[in-house]
């Protein structure tokens, strides 16, 4: 009997010991750079041509100086636009699919094949699927000759010349990416109901749509609203398309820069001060958001 | 009888109706999604004067010819480049699926003090950006001096708290602890339990969460970026963001596409050849069933 305890105790011990590689590789290369952005926004200190200034503690000087510059809130409306543009189809036509796949009646054909070719775009590089984009959608590119040749337009159409152009594109390669995704994780949930829930429904003469409106959709909820959390954090995000898209630019007119451009175009210029203000913001929104997720989670396992 | 008949065949007609708009449907969501990797399959075996000429529904005789102006192009060091793609991606892929195991197998097979607030802490971590962190972490990587090497890019995957919860779920449904005890009454040590007994039987999980890390390297831009500055250590992401200001449409549109079709088809092929177990991995890891 003792002898069974104090095995126990030593292999309490090797728990510490096969955690230890996460936790001292996280504290090194995520929580100690944490901290350290947290300390440089509060700091002067950036390259003005080659003589570098600071740094200098300025208190919240770096935070001020970012809500009152105002480009902040452009940069988050124009994130925020552009990822509502794509998520709205997306979690529509991905709540479709996810129906007709699940639906016992339908019994469509080709599932795998469909399920194969919607998938496929999230794993695709991000920044070659734009630079792919803006050659297909260049003045001169395909897309353009072939409405050409079909007759449809005179003049080439210059997406990337238009605000609307431009977001509506970075919303379609963002929707393209990640419905596939969105349909396999609905479905996922779908067919975790109860089984006899839809045949007691059937039975009782509901209609399909029936069926959705009050079985379906009040049992999806927490995966649904796991989905759009996780994909407003993804938003919050969002880089490789635009920045390749614009060349970093966000034209016309930083119309569709966004919160990581900005962040990003601080980092490429070494305005530390500014960067680590800027990532302390991001930081409490996604920290908040992140809680929402936790929440759902850890609910769904209960 | 003749009335219930009736609605019978009206519901049928209705479900058939229902399975061709659903067909329909479905069939231009995937055109939608295959016309650009079409267009980049066709326009890579194209010449220059042929693409910027016309749109072709059928491949040109250029490929090779393409390949090889792209390999001499000094500008773009591609091969170089997708061998250090390859190095990073296959590299992380490695060792955070083999560490978020061995994690997960810490917290799912033992019992200790603080274990649930360890599990507790990886969940809340798992959401948290690497972007917010980003500026601390390029600096301490320049003290360190590990900038322009592919430490940073590889190292940090050790802690993939998405990897982790996933090894940890499928260890609970696949992983039974009378194992792990047989072993012990064997006389294996706890490493060896781990790396000869579990490492076996997390083998699909593994597959299927080294997919997902290997493309998610693969594809990322942000930080190698800021981290690999010197033309030799460049990865492909960083490559095409170099196509793109360079604004290279105006010289050689064969050369553009091939690039991108590196940096594509080879996800597409592997992905191709083990899409089963990547849309069931989807599935696994996003809802506990």
């Amino acid at each position: 009997m003792t002898k069974k305890k104090s095995s126990c105790v030593s292999y309490t011990r090797w728990g510490y010991v096969f955690i230890l590689p996460f936790f001292l590789i996280y504290t090194i290369f995520s929580l100690v750079p944490l901290f350290s952005t947290f300390y440089n926004s509060f700091f002067e200190n950036y390259m003005s041509q080659l003589t570098h200034i600071g740094p200098k503690f300025v208190g919240f000087a770096n935070f001020a100086k970012l809500i009152s510059g105002g480009d902040m809130f452009t940069y988050s409306w124009n994130t925020l636009v552009v990822w509502i543009l794509g998520f709205l189809p997306q979690v529509i036509v991905s709540m479709i699919l996810a129906a007709w796949f699940t639906d016992l009646r339908l019994k469509l054909k080709g599932q795998t094949f469909f399920k194969t070719v919607i998938y496929m775009p999230n794993l695709i590089m991000a920044s070659a699927f734009s630079m792919l984009f803006f050659t297909v959608f260049s003045d001169g590119g395909p897309v353009n000759i072939i409405l050409k040749e079909s007759g449809l337009t005179h003049e080439p159409i210059r997406f990337l010349a238009t605000v609307w152009g431009t977001r509506g594109l970075i919303a379609l390669m963002n929707f393209l990416m990640w419905f596939g995704n969105t349909t396999i994780i609905l479905m996922a949930g779908m067919m975790g109901i109860d089984v006899s829930l839809f045949e007691a429904a059937e039975v009782d003469g509901a209609k399909s749509l029936q069926i959705f409106r009050y079985i379906t959709m009040p049992l999806l909820k927490p995966i649904l609203v796991y989905v759009v959390i996780t994909s407003l954090i993804g938003g919050v995000q969002m880089f490789d398309v635009p920045q390749i898209l614009t060349n970093g630019s966000g034209n016309p007119n930083a119309t569709s820069k966004t919160l990581i451009m900005f962040l990003n175009s601080h980092l490429a210029n070494k305005n530390f001060g500014m960067a680590g203000a800027l990532s302390v913001m991001l930081f409490i929104f996604t920290a908040i958001l992140s809680f929402v997720v936790y929440r759902t989670l850890t609910k769904t396992e209960e | 009888m003749t009335e219930k008949q009736k609605r019978a065949q009206s519901e049928n007609t209705v479900l058939m109706l229902r399975r061709i708009i659903g067909y329909i449907f479905l069939v231009v969501l995937s055109i939608l999604c295959l016309f650009s990797f079409y267009i980049l399959l066709i326009n890579s075996t194209r010449m220059h004067s042929e693409i910027a000429g016309g749109f072709s529904l059928l491949p040109g005789k250029y490929l090779f010819k393409n390949i090889a102006n792209l390999s001499a192009n000094q500008n773009l060091p591609v091969f170089r480049s997708l061998f250090n793609s390859l190095i990073v991606a296959g590299l992380t892929a490695v060792i955070s699926t083999y560490f978020s195991g061995v994690t997960a197998y810490g917290i799912h097979c033992y019992d200790f003090k603080g274990k649930k607030a360890a599990f507790t802490f990886i969940l809340m971590i798992m959401m948290v950006p690497t972007q917010v962190s980003a500026i601390g972490f390029i600096r301490l990587m320049n003290a360190m001096k590990l900038d322009n090497t592919f430490l940073p890019l590889i190292v940090p995957s050790i802690a993939a708290p998405i990897v982790f919860f996933f090894m940890k779920q499928y260890m609970e449904s696949s992983l039974p602890l009378e194992i792990v005890e047989a072993a012990r009454i064997d006389g294996s040590n706890e490493f060896s339990t781990y790396n000869v007994i579990v490492l076996p039987i997390l083998k699909p999980a593994i597959a299927v969460q080294a997919i997902f890390t290997f493309t998610a390297s693969w594809n990322n831009y942000f930080m190698p970026a800021l981290i690999l500055t010197e033309k030799d250590r460049k990865t492909l992401p960083i490559l095409i963001a170099m196509l793109r200001s360079a604004d290279f449409l105006k010289f050689d549109l064969g050369q553009v596409y091939m690039l991108i079709a590196f940096a594509i088809f080879p996800v597409v092929v592997v992905y191709l050849a083990l899409s089963k177990n990547i849309v069931q991995g989807v599935a696994l890891g996003s809802v506990k069933g």
